[in-house]
């Protein structure tokens, strides 16, 4: 067959495989493409190249040991009712992409999970897709026919190309929508179709080998029986080969759940749970018929062949060799079926994982939460796109730079151990609720290393080295670390023994660092919700413990950029009609901070949506700015705070003022009254009698005249005295309201104190009292004179008034300060009692023992004296002479 | 013949008063305050006293708790006659036993007639 005619019908195929998406992706809702047997069918992924031609070439060199790779899967269909049916249901719950974010969810949404699984799953794919490119070339070349052709560059490389056109493939029908939670009906549709052409033609050449070759399984048996080597092909071995088979059955076992296709066909890609019902038989069915005829192909093709054939490909070299062409061809077609599918859905895994937890995550968040949804949707398919390239061209350069030491059986199992390190996270997660994410990375990563240490690093060090050197007596020559019989277990065979020894440090570390850190709040809470799903969807709305706010406008601004504005506002309006939340909700709650997690973990992952997610909410992590922040608050509180206390105090001694002053007021209110009632008391006096005598000379005609004379100059004394009182209770008034200004003017004190004297010398006179100044000297300083000859004038009356007629003596006295001048005025009278001292300057006051004769006084002349004499800023006082008197004196300022 | 004490500080109101009740041919005592009363009603029972509230040393009230304590005064009369013109002084007076409160400034001929009624 021509190397064109080949490439042509490979054209045609994969042209009926895209029109089969298409169609598929048309009429998703169709029952053609929603039912269990597609579902089954999708799942059949499992069955590769490998499955196609390295069980054969199993079953050929080392007899049953390729049917544990299917017990595993067929033991475990059963459970799927149980523990895939959970993690559909939670899947579905999340959004979940894929395994990764899977994983990484059930431990509390953790970013460097979901990369560290992206990673393991990369390390454990990557050669495995290479593997089916070296069937696809390998088998391309036995078609051809043209085993000596070498190819020079990757150009004339015809895997190169089929690669490339797998690629097309994958991306256009793995990145239609952007939410990679979304089912892929067009990929399932055409994965389904591949899975029954393989089948078919994998029967047609078993039926063909075995009973058009040969004459059925009998004849088959019978001439294999006699080759030496048949005992080994067709028993278990010996008990170390029976620890093989049970950790290859498990390995398997682990597989079908875990590796990124079959989650991504058994858990991504499933409608309704109910579809499991049929697929736990159907799927084991599909499985047994597939390998009804590998035993007997293989024994066909070692009685056919020599030894140097490689086993792998008898399907294609026995209907060869009878130049059956179209037959091999129907065989080559399913094989490149298998691959097909394999690639295409491992890739498309593996592109969401890479841009889901890998790069979004790492780098392209910022940028997302910057721009626009159109191109947000644009960025995240072109990172798919290019992943998905990326992880064809890489799995090409594999299959170019290791493609002689490629087996279809061993690289297969390597990557079912590294892809099975995942399992004490998944499956231990899921049911046990104190699995942390600490453990899970510890677990994994140590599982992980001891793998390529005992498994990837002797296949490594061979292929570079060429010599077994580094398998066969391990690391440094110590013995106890050979990759292969680590610690002395020997009697496994590599994978299992790699198996056994990742899987237990793996499992061990898991548990043990489970059991000694708790997870923090958020993790358990995720682990509540996976491990508890019966519960789950209560559960999950309610049981985040969510201290923090958030807006609905910041998260919504965030859905527009991934989900468009028009799915944003629809999603939010589902979702307040769902919790009957009035549309306008400004608040955002726990539930819709979840609710929008999950939308978002369709489009960018789990870790990448709590990011983004948790960069419009304030959660329990409060940033340096946000702590100042508060405090600035607090302080402005603080400030504020003693702001209105000094107000506070401020208008409390306003209110004390106030208070005194109104006291103050009650006080000058209450004196005034007294005041008034003293001066009205002080008026009616001289008024009665001045009414009482005038009434007398007017009533009684017969009053002797010196009577009469004697009432009129009482009426003369008493007018007198009632025109002096109301001059001084006005000048009183004046000076003490301060309406009274001072004349100042310089004068001499000498001067003035002589014109006193000499105001008063006619009544000193009529007592005969004496007078005498001491001081010779002139003293000249401002004053108002008028209103100290008032105080002088004031001060001689009293000390005349209280002087013994004849005896009396008055001294006045001047003696000069440092800034003022003293005046004395002192007199040799009977003094003033202790108990009249004190009150002697206020108004209407009147010593208690005065002469029999009523002293002339208003009761005013000194309060009169005390003003004027402040209003010049002086002071006036009095005080007891030693032996009798009393002085007054007063000093005025210069100034 | 009636006896009279006239005791105020103000010696030209006493005038008025000695004046007109020696007309009606009272025996007129006079006192210039509490104390020189007090001096007076130890030796003499007047029949009626005539006394200012508002003087100094000892002021009409207390004359008047002298008065009422001394038995011999029992039957004495006194009337206030005073400036002291507010309800509260006039209840003041009264309560403490004064027959009379009249004010100043006052009528002679009126003053004379209530005396004169008083002692009827």
């Amino acid at each position: 067959m021509s190397n064109y005619s080949l490439f042509i019908i490979i054209i045609i195929y994969l042209a009926i495989l895209f029109y089969i998406a298409f169609i598929a992706e048309k009429n998703a809702k169709s029952k053609w493409v929603n039912n269990p047997y597609i579902y089954t069918l999708s799942l059949a992924v499992y069955c590769s190249a490998w499955t196609y031609y390295g069980s054969i070439g199993i079953a050929a060199n080392s007899g049953m040991q390729f049917l544990p790779i299917y017990l595993g899967p067929v033991i475990a269909a059963p459970l799927w009712i149980i523990v895939l049916r959970k993690i559909i249901r939670i899947s579905k719950q999340h959004k979940i992409s894929s395994i990764a974010d899977f994983i990484s969810l059930r431990y509390g949404n953790n970013r460097f999970i979901g990369a560290l699984v992206t990673v393991v799953c990369l390390v454990g794919i990557v050669p495995y897709i290479s593997l089916q490119l070296k069937a696809v070339s390998e088998t391309f070349e036995i078609m051809v026919d043209e085993t000596s052709y070498i190819s020079k560059s990757i150009w004339d490389d015809s895997t190169f190309y089929i690669a490339v056109l797998l690629a097309v493939f994958a991306t256009f029908f793995g990145t239609q929508a952007t939410d990679a939670s979304e089912k892929h009906r067009g990929i399932v549709a055409s994965v389904a179709f591949e899975s029954v052409l393989k089948l078919a033609f994998f029967l047609v050449i078993g039926f063909y080998v075995t009973f058009y070759l040969f004459d059925g399984t009998t004849d088959i048996y019978d001439r294999i029986s006699t080759v030496e080597s048949f005992k080994s092909l067709s028993t278990f071995g010996d008990i170390g080969n029976g620890f093989n088979w049970f950790f290859m059955i498990m390995l398997s076992f682990l597989a079908i759940f875990l590796l990124p296709r079959q989650f991504q066909v058994s858990v991504l890609e499933n409608n309704r749970e109910k579809y499991l019902k049929q697929a736990i038989w159907l799927f084991p069915l599909y499985l047994l018929l597939f390998n009804v005829f590998v035993i007997f192909i293989a024994w066909a093709g070692k009685l056919s062949f020599s030894n140097d054939v490689n086993a792998e490909y008898y399907t294609l070299l026995l209907p060869l060799q009878q130049d059956n062409t179209v037959l091999a061809l129907l065989v080559f077609l399913g094989g490149f079926s298998a691959v097909i599918s394999m690639v295409v859905v491992s890739t498309l895994a593996l592109s969401t994982m890479v841009s889901n937890n890998l790069i979004i995550p790492y780098g392209f968040l910022d940028k997302f939460s910057k721009s626009q949804p159109e191109k947000n949707a644009k960025y995240i398919k072109v990172i798919r796109r290019v992943s998905i390239f990326s992880i064809i061209i890489l799995a090409y350069f594999f299959y170019v730079s290791f493609s002689k030491a490629l087996s279809l059986y061993s690289i297969g199992l390597i990557s079912f151990v590294i892809i099975a390190q995942l399992a004490p996270s998944f499956f231990i997660g899921i049911f046990w609720n104190r699995g942390s994410s600490r453990a899970t990375k510890v677990g994994i990563i140590a599982g992980f290393l001891t793998t390529l240490y005992t498994l990837v690093l002797p296949f490594v060090m061979q292929v570079l080295t060429g010599t077994s050197e580094f398998s066969d007596y391990g690391l440094f020559h110590i013995e106890a670390l050979r990759p292969s019989a680590l610690f002395g277990i020997d009697f496994l065979s590599p994978p299992a023994h790699a198996f056994f020894w990742s899987l237990s440090i793996n499992t061990l570390l898991y548990l043990t660092v489970s059991l000694m850190f708790k997870g923090n709040y958020r993790e358990r809470n995720y682990a509540e919700m996976f491990v508890d799903s019966k519960n789950y969807a209560s559960l999950q709305d309610s049981a985040l413990v969510w201290k923090g706010e958030a807006y609905v406008s910041d998260i919504k601004n965030v859905l527009n950029r991934f989900l468009g504005e028009q799915r944003a506002q629809r999603a939010l309006s589902i979702f307040f009609t769902k919790y009957k939340l009035p549309q306008d909700t400004q608040l955002a709650d726990a539930r819709l901070i979840n609710f929008s997690e999950k939308l978002l973990t369709g489009s960018i992952g789990s870790s990448s949506a709590k990011i983004l997610i948790s960069s419009v909410v304030k959660e329990e992590q409060i940033s340096l700015v946000e702590v100042l922040k508060i405090l600035e608050e607090s302080k402005e509180t603080i400030a504020s705070n003693k702001l209105l206390k000094e107000k506070s105090d401020e208008l409390q001694h306003l209110t004390n003022r106030l208070k005194n002053a109104n006291d103050e007021l009650i006080l000058k209110d209450q004196q005034k009254d007294e005041f008034l009632d003293t001066v009205a008391h002080e008026l009616k006096t001289p008024i009665t009698g001045i009414r009482a005598a005038t009434e007398l000379i007017m009533e009684d005609a017969d009053m002797p005249a010196e009577v009469k004379a004697q009432f009129l100059s009482n009426i003369l004394q008493d007018s007198d005295r009632l025109s002096r009182l109301i001059h001084n209770i006005l000048d009183f008034e004046k000076l003490e309201t301060g309406r009274q200004e001072l004349d100042m003017r310089q004068h001499d004190i000498k001067v003035t104190i002589e014109k006193a004297i000499n105001g008063v010398s006619q009544i000193a006179a009529k007592k005969h009292i004496k007078i005498v100044t001491k001081n010779p000297h002139k003293c000249k300083l401002n004053y108002d004179e008028d209103r100290i000859i008032q105080v002088l004038t004031n001060l001689l009356s009293n000390a005349i008034k209280f002087c013994e007629p004849n005896t009396g003596r008055i001294v006045v006295d001047y003696k000069l300060g440092n800034a003022s001048i003293e005046v004395l005025v002192s007199d040799n009278g009977r003094g003033i009692s202790d108990k009249d001292i004190d009150f002697i300057f206020d108004k209407f006051y009147q010593t208690s023992d005065q002469n029999t004769i009523k002293p002339q006084g208003s009761g005013l002349g000194l309060a009169i004296s005390r003003q004027i004499i402040k209003k010049h800023h002086g002071k006036i006082w009095v005080k007891n002479n030693q032996k009798s008197g009393v002085t007054f004196g007063f000093k005025l300022p210069f100034d | 013949m009636k006896k009279i004490l006239i005791v105020d500080d103000e010696p030209n109101i006493v005038m008025t008063l000695e004046y007109a009740f020696k007309k009606q041919d009272f025996e007129v005592y006079i006192a210039r305050d509490g104390s020189e009363a007090l001096k007076i009603l130890k030796k003499d029972v007047p029949d009626v006293i005539l006394l200012d509230i508002m003087m100094p040393n000892v002021d009409g009230y207390q004359t008047l708790k002298f008065i009422k304590e001394q038995a011999s005064l029992k039957n004495t009369k006194v009337v206030f006659l005073t400036a002291k013109n507010k309800a509260s002084d006039i209840e003041k007076g009264l309560k403490l036993g004064a027959d009379k409160y009249l004010l100043k400034p006052f009528s002679v001929k009126k003053i004379v007639s209530e005396i004169l009624e008083l002692l009827n």
